[in-house]
């Protein structure tokens, strides 16, 4: 059988969820390994980490000479490895980084490129949703060992124990990968909610907030949800733009997605289409959002929310 | 200083876009324009030759790879401001995957000598954001890429980059890849000066030989990846709507999630 490496998406070494869907969709391929570009001192964590989803080997490569540089060591480092393992397939997660990184591996390792797989079946052929949700597409690699980025939510985790052992690999970076240097980085503030593209509920409000969030986060805390925004809310600089849903913020597909003053905008549409239950409340019943919705209320979302979200905190008492 | 702005044709977001019997993209048949996002890319060019100090010695040329009526997303550029055209156009080009393009483009790129490559974000088609990343590699230079803020100074480039997880400042010596996202501030409308005055800027247009580029490295039947099959998405079944009055709606909304078992 043959080993699909897995590129371990984590925060200094905390494993994110992706990480676990790719190795269950990586099981259906092959035998998963998982590749851990992270600080050397989480080596052991993060191998019991993946290893109770199925990792036979963990390939830990220590970042400190990749990390100060954007994208292109990291490229490097995999192509490395995959020269060394010769592996089935490389699953990354669907990140502005992620797939970048398999940007540069594709033309390194002259092989095929599919971004944002939504699914990963044998094959591997993989399935995307395209124009804004419109179409799904299936597809495949024709050349060399097929490039995967999967998108967060694309399967619901299978435990599964591995293996889990753990190989420190050493890698070499070119002085040619070193020219786009990372001079400060500012973490992201933790909001203490779950993450936008990984959450199960997304909560998101537009334009007809008026700029007042409270409803929405209120309602979003209820429900353990994660808060978006339209574009014309991140515009009008209600809401930093790593809150954006859409075509050029982030694309969600949770279990339930309420859009509460969202008009439903092409833009919009993009970066939420496939979620599976849709809600919206609008006080325009000719917004288009309502043509997508599963359930929708005409009604003013400032009185709405926070009726819902007594229900809500009522009835989960 | 040479600048290159990538820009791509692209089928209009609003119409009807589909796929072809060869399950590529229909991108003659369909109302085409240049893509939203590449616009920025323009502007961000544009304001580099504005801020330079010397802005005559500043050269913005639009570069676009696309059949025969990708041109307007050349002339769109020019029409913004860009000094001048290069149109990739070559039948064998028709289906290639971005593997393909990114080679086309960069053996393109090779013939001018840029001090800086400009891309879009991502196309607003097929939005997979790897162009530039690509052309980085092809081409052997940094990349700066998903910039929400560009600073240029003699031939150093400053980004600000709304990382996944963090926010970050990246710098970098020229030459080098430049991408850009819609948060880099909006593009500008073409003027009726502008509009008039490209009419007269110069437009190549080239053939894969002129690149030195064999056809049968591009295309449809050589794509590293292949799509197999493309369905529409069966359209929503209409979903329940009622209208609020005097909290009638979050009652109802709140017995919705219970049934689907939100709450």
């Amino acid at each position: 059988m043959s080993e699909i490496l897995v590129v371990v998406d984590h925060a200094e070494g905390a494993v994110k969820k992706p990480t676990y869907e790719m190795l269950t969709l990586a099981a259906r391929l092959g035998e998963p390994s998982a590749v851990f570009l992270g600080p050397a001192d989480k080596n052991a964590e993060v191998a019991e980490a993946v290893k109770k989803y199925g990792a036979a080997k963990v390939y830990a490569v220590d970042d400190a000479p990749l990390k100060g540089y954007l994208v292109a060591p990291k490229a490097e480092a995999l192509q490395q490895l995959v020269e060394k393992t010769s592996p089935g397939a490389v699953l990354i997660a669907s990140s502005a980084e992620g797939k970048e990184i398999a940007a540069r591996l594709a033309i390194k390792i002259d092989s095929g490129l599919i971004t944002d797989a939504i699914d990963v079946e044998e094959g591997p052929v993989t399935t995307q949703s395209v124009f804004a949700g419109n179409y799904t597409v299936k597809a495949k690699v024709t050349q060399g060992t097929p490039i995967i980025t999967v998108k967060p939510n694309s399967a619901a985790p299978v435990e599964a124990e591995g293996a889990g052992a753990l190989e420190v690999v050493s890698v070499t970076v070119s002085d040619g990968a070193k020219g786009a240097q990372i001079v400060a980085s500012q973490p992201r503030k933790a909001t203490g909610r779950p993450e936008l593209t990984e959450a199960a509920i997304v909560v998101s409000g537009g334009r007809g907030t008026g700029g007042n969030f409270e409803p929405v986060e209120d309602l979003a805390d209820a429900l353990g949800a994660a808060v978006g925004a339209s574009r014309a809310a991140v515009d009008s600089g209600w809401k930093p733009h790593s809150y954006q849903v859409g075509q050029t913020g982030k694309t969600v597909s949770p279990q339930l997605y309420i859009a509460a003053g969202i008009s439903g905008a092409i833009q919009h549409r993009a970066g939420m289409q496939t979620s599976k239950t849709i809600v919206a409340v609008n006080k325009d019943d000719e917004a288009p959002i309502f043509e997508l919705v599963d359930f929708g209320v005409v009604g003013d979302l400032h009185t709405v929310l926070p009726a819902v979200t007594e229900e809500v905190t009522q009835r989960k008492g | 200083m040479n600048i290159a702005v990538c820009v791509k044709y692209v089928p209009d977001a609003t119409g009807d876009r589909h796929f072809e019997d060869d399950k590529t993209v229909d991108r003659v048949g369909v109302d085409g324009l240049l893509s939203e996002l590449d616009e920025y890319a323009v502007e961000q060019a544009l304001q580099i030759k504005e801020k330079a100090e010397n802005p005559e010695d500043v050269t913005v040329t639009a570069v676009c790879v696309g059949p025969e009526q990708a041109v307007d997303a050349v002339r769109k550029a020019l029409q913004m401001g860009a000094d001048q055209g290069v149109h990739v156009s070559d039948e064998a080009i028709a289906g290639s995957d971005a593997i393909a393009t990114s080679l086309v483009l960069a053996k393109a790129l090779e013939k001018g000598s840029y001090d800086l490559v400009m891309c879009g974000m991502a196309s607003t088609d097929g939005s997979m954001s790897v162009v530039p990343a690509m052309l980085a590699e092809r081409l052997g230079l940094p990349q700066l890429t998903l910039a929400s803020v560009v600073e240029a100074q003699g031939d150093q480039v400053r980004i600000k980059r709304d990382g996944d997880t963090a926010t970050e400042v990246v710098g970098g010596t020229m030459p080098l890849v430049l991408s850009v996202t819609d948060q880099s501030g909006e593009a500008r409308y073409p003027s009726f000066k502008g509009i008039m005055a490209a009419k007269k800027k110069p437009l190549e247009t080239l053939s894969l030989s002129d690149l030195g580029v064999d056809a049968g490295e591009v295309g449809l039947s050589v794509a590293w990846s292949e799509v197999e099959d493309t369905t529409a998405r069966p359209p929503r079944e209409a979903g329940e709507i009622v209208k609020d009055e005097d909290g009638t709606g979050a009652k109802a909304l709140a017995d919705f999630l219970a049934a689907k078992k939100f709450i």
